[in-house]
């Protein structure tokens, strides 16, 4: 919502309180990736999901950052949970967004990749999307922030940061690939 | 007796007009009024009673639909004083014994005077000629024969229809509709019903038949009458047969002068009407033939259906509308309110020039001293929101539901009674 | 978008955003488990009133896929042949809860009536009515297009299909004329004079009467199914001369561009607008088309009730 003039106090204009930036932020994707590995032994076996959209440019890092590691290229997909969501009926119909799997996730470690993790429905709609995909051996859960205030028994395996916040905070994740503007997390509103 | 106050005759001087025993007995300023009954024609004009050429009556047969008791009053509520109910009923009235009842039912429902008009053909078959004699010197003293609804479309039988009415100044109305080419026609053929996917009904189909019986007229020396005439070329048709001096009349209804084919679009049957709704053009041209003479009159075509018989899939639904109780106002926004008519010439297009067509006698006649007292007081300046519940027909099917259209009856009077009076239906004046 | 009536109403938006729905609905096919929970507790009901099994297939395997609960109502020889069947069959579907309402009818307008009567509150699709349109068929044909002519992706801007045939009583060629259009592609009509309908210089579209002038430029051909019953009528004076002006064979085929595709809504009359050989041929994408129709159809069901509708807020 980019405004040109001058924001005067009210709701929903303040530009919010930077909790990553773009060094903060390249830095926690490179602990994950060395987690996940970590975690698998190695990369093989393993298929990267990124939950559209974030979800997927999150995944396409992590993912170059392992074919650096494992020196091969390892190809991340896409997951649309659209058509798994609980809440379609609350609103206007969505576009669906793509769905891409590169490799066939029977017996394999599926690692879903997303921005935030909140309330926990959309990582449900995921296990639900994958089961209809295949049987994987493990799913995992690689998360930039996990900000609390779960409402299913969800959790992730690797964290790029904990960020306690409060239910009238929203919490912004910008990456450049989209949003173009310099990577960051911001925590914005609240206050009220 | 009754003295109407300070009404416009013809919609042109101020005058009083005083009735008695069924006849106007004095047309002037200041008539005394004594104890009589009067009636304020302020603001009012005063036409001779509507004389409609072509009603559905749907008695006997469709009682569902209408009766002549509701037809008629519908009629009166319209304006009108006398109407020529339409063969196409069940049993068809083909003979003398169907038409003398008919006939008989609007005397005894008292609104209106009713005319039946005669089958061409038995049972409207097209194929032999219904006994046109029989009816003519029947009580109904039948002059207008028509098939309405089907096409006299054999050329033998059509013109023998045309040179045996002669012998009692018989009239032909034929409905022109070419059959082969109107199979399964369901709207204008245009640019719309190949958009709509709706079977077309070509303007050549009118113009074809209309043309062949303006020949076949003149050549066997007798009258013709198209009915419902739709279509520009018809009106170039007709307009040449009368420079030829041909004995030949046309009609066209409200709905035609009014609604273009355009409302098919919203495939509500309610449009649904044979001749179809047209196109603007057709519009157009039939309002100039209106105005210069060439079609002669506005007759309704009013056609009563059910609510199930319009309530469903267009191609499913039955061809009408009604349009008794609208004609009026309709040829007020269409012709007068444009400046195409004056009322005088509403008085002959909607009255005088019917009348002769139908050879009824005490029509059509002139507002003046010594003649039968059937008399129309109209409000030009009203407006009103058609509501298809606000009518005194047994059905609902105008197309002019919500249409804000000008004008209203105040009153009708026949033989001097008020049939509608403030507006409102009387007890009528039975037999 | 609450109803899918003709393919005229389909901005470009609309359309494109049916189609990309439709491309990502296509994988569904190819999963072990080709469904999705997306419709569940949502009641569609086909409402055919004319035989159409392929077209009733079609959208009862997209609602199964989409998890709805299907309703085949089949109305033809019922009560419903007589007029008053439509108000009451849809009153009848309207207590069912019925939140989609798939109707082929062999009247044209049947759906808009049932849609704008106010006799239902259900999303009306129309699956063909009368010579009116059948605008699922149309997407489905520009959606396999699109995936041969443009790699499944954007609009036909550009591209030249040719439809060839009866599109007098074609609804398929009228929903295809519109939405080709619609999508930027130039179509051009090719029939006898006599199975052109009047007025068609007013469409946005070419015409023709020569099949052969338009088979260089062609990007796409479409071959209408042509009743031989129209013969009777003096459409056209014999089926071996139709075939001979207007049937593709592999002479004509042979003059297409290597890229252009053979398409058919089907049924096919073999050896009258078609050749066997040309049906059967590597260009023809006749079966892919009915595996396209099933998403294409999903597509146009999710994104009809898939959100939020009227009997959601009561």
């Amino acid at each position: 919502m980019a405004s040109t003039s001058p924001a005067v106090g009210t709701p929903g204009h303040s530009p919010g309180r930077t909790v990553l930036d773009d060094t903060d932020i390249s830095r926690a994707l490179t602990r994950i990736t060395h987690e996940i590995l970590e975690k698998n032994r190695d990369a093989e076996g393993l298929v990267l999901l990124g939950i559209p959209t974030r979800g997927v440019h999150l995944a396409q890092r992590i993912a170059a950052r392992m074919s650096e590691v494992e020196g091969r290229t390892i190809t991340p997909g896409a997951l649309d949970i659209t058509m798994y969501r609980d809440d379609l009926r609350r609103g206007p119909v969505r576009s669906l967004e793509h769905t891409d799997i590169p490799d066939d996730v029977d017996g394999k470690t599926v690692v879903l990749v997303d921005d935030v993790l909140m309330s926990g429905r959309t990582i449900r709609a995921a296990l639900d999307a994958l089961a209809d995909l295949g049987r994987p051996k493990a799913v995992q859960l690689a998360v930039l922030v996990d900000r609390g205030h779960r409402e299913l028994p969800i959790r992730a395996d690797f964290v790029g940061k904990n960020l306690p916040t409060s239910l009238a905070e929203k919490v912004k994740v910008r990456l450049e690939e989209i949003d173009e503007q310099t990577d960051s997390v911001t925590i914005e509103g609240g206050s009220e | 007796m009754t003295v109407i106050r300070q009404v416009r005759l013809l919609g042109e001087d101020v005058v009083d007009i005083a009735i008695e025993g069924g006849v106007i007995t004095a047309v002037g300023t200041d008539l005394p009024t004594g104890d009589h009954d009067v009636v304020d024609g302020q603001g009012l004009i005063a036409l001779p009673g509507l004389v409609d050429l072509h009603t559905h009556l749907r008695e006997p047969g469709r009682e569902d639909a209408e009766t002549v008791r509701t037809g008629t009053m519908a009629a009166a509520r319209g304006g009108f004083t006398c109407v020529h109910a339409m063969a196409n009923t069940d049993p068809v009235a083909d003979t003398a014994g169907v038409v003398e009842q008919v006939w008989r039912l609007g005397r005894e429902a008292g609104y209106c005077d009713v005319q039946p008009v005669g089958a061409v053909t038995v049972g409207l078959a097209g194929e032999q000629l219904a006994e046109l004699g029989a009816m003519a010197d029947s009580a109904a003293g039948v002059r207008v024969f028509s098939d309405d609804g089907k096409c006299v479309s054999d050329a033998v039988l059509m013109r023998r229809a045309l040179e045996y009415v002669k012998a009692f100044g018989g009239v032909i109305a034929q409905h022109a509709q070419e059959p082969r080419l109107t199979e399964g026609a369901q709207m204008n053929e245009g640019i719309l019903s190949g958009e709509l996917g709706l079977t077309g009904w070509p303007a050549a189909a009118e113009e074809a038949i209309v043309a062949r019986d303006c020949v076949l007229a003149a050549h066997v020396g007798s009258r013709l009458h198209v009915c419902h005439l739709s279509t520009r070329g018809s009106v170039e048709i007709v307009r040449w047969a009368k420079s030829k001096g041909w004995d030949v009349t046309a009609e066209v209804t409200p709905h035609h002068l009014l609604l273009t084919d355009e409302l098919v679009r919203s495939y509500d049957p309610i449009y649904k009407v044979n001749p179809p709704l047209r196109s603007a053009d057709d519009v157009a041209a039939v309002r100039e033939g209106l105005a210069d003479g060439t079609i002669d009159i506005v007759a309704t075509d009013h056609a009563p259906h059910p609510m199930e018989d319009k309530e469903c899939e267009w191609n499913a639904a039955a061809f009408g509308m009604i349009g008794l109780e609208t004609a009026l106002s309709v040829v007020q926004q269409t012709m007068v309110d444009t400046g195409l008519l004056t009322w005088a010439q509403v008085a002959d297009r909607m009255s005088t020039a019917p009348a002769r067509i139908g050879r009824v006698a005490d029509h059509g006649r002139p507002i003046a001293v010594g003649e039968p007292a059937n008399v129309v007081l109209y409000d030009p300046a009203a407006t009103r929101v058609v509501e298809p519940a606000d009518t005194a027909s047994l059905s609902r099917n105008t197309p002019y539901r919500g249409h804000e259209l000008p004008g209203r009856v105040v009153a009708t009077f026949l033989r001097g009674h008020a049939t509608v009076l403030d507006g409102a239906l009387t007890e009528g004046v039975p037999a | 978008m609450k109803h899918l009536l003709s393919a005229g109403d389909l901005t470009h938006e609309d359309a494109l955003r049916i189609l990309d729905t439709a491309e990502e609905l296509l994988g569904v096919a190819k999963r072990p488990i080709k469904k999705l929970p997306t419709l569940r507790g949502r009641t569609v009901v086909n409402l055919f009133f004319e035989d159409s099994t392929r077209t009733r297939i079609s959208f009862e395997a997209a609602a199964k896929r989409l998890s709805a609960d299907v309703i085949n109502f089949s109305a033809k020889g019922s009560s419903a042949s007589k007029g008053e069947g439509l108000k009451d069959t849809a009153l009848t579907l309207q207590a069912m809860g019925a939140d989609a309402v798939v109707v082929r009818h062999h009247h044209s307008g049947a759906p808009h009536r049932l849609a704008h009567a106010e006799w239902t509150k259900g999303a009306v699709i129309n699956a063909g009515d009368g010579t009116h349109e059948h605008p699922t068929q149309a997407l489905l044909d520009a959606f396999t297009m699109r995936r041969h002519l443009n790699d499944g992706v954007g609009d036909l801007a550009g591209k030249n299909i040719t439809i060839v045939g009866d599109v007098l009583h074609s609804r398929v060629a009228r929903s295809n004329a519109l939405l080709l259009h619609t999508l930027g592609a130039h179509v051009t009509l090719v029939a006898p004079p006599t199975l052109l309908p009047v007025g068609v210089e007013h469409w946005p579209v070419e015409t023709s009467y020569d099949l052969d002038a338009s088979l260089e430029k062609a990007d796409a051909v479409m071959m209408l199914r042509v009743q031989r019953e129209r013969m009777n009528a003096s459409f056209f004076p014999s089926a071996r001369e139709y075939s001979r002006r207007y049937g593709l064979d592999t002479a004509r085929m042979n003059r297409l561009p290597e890229h252009a595709i053979v398409m058919h809504p089907g049924p096919m009359n073999r050896g009258m607008e078609i050749s066997a050989d040309v049906a059967d041929s590597g260009r023809s994408v006749i079966v892919e088309q009915v595996t396209n129709g099933v998403a294409v159809r999903m597509a146009v069901l999710y994104l009809l009730v898939g959100g939020s509708t009227e009997g959601d807020t009561e």
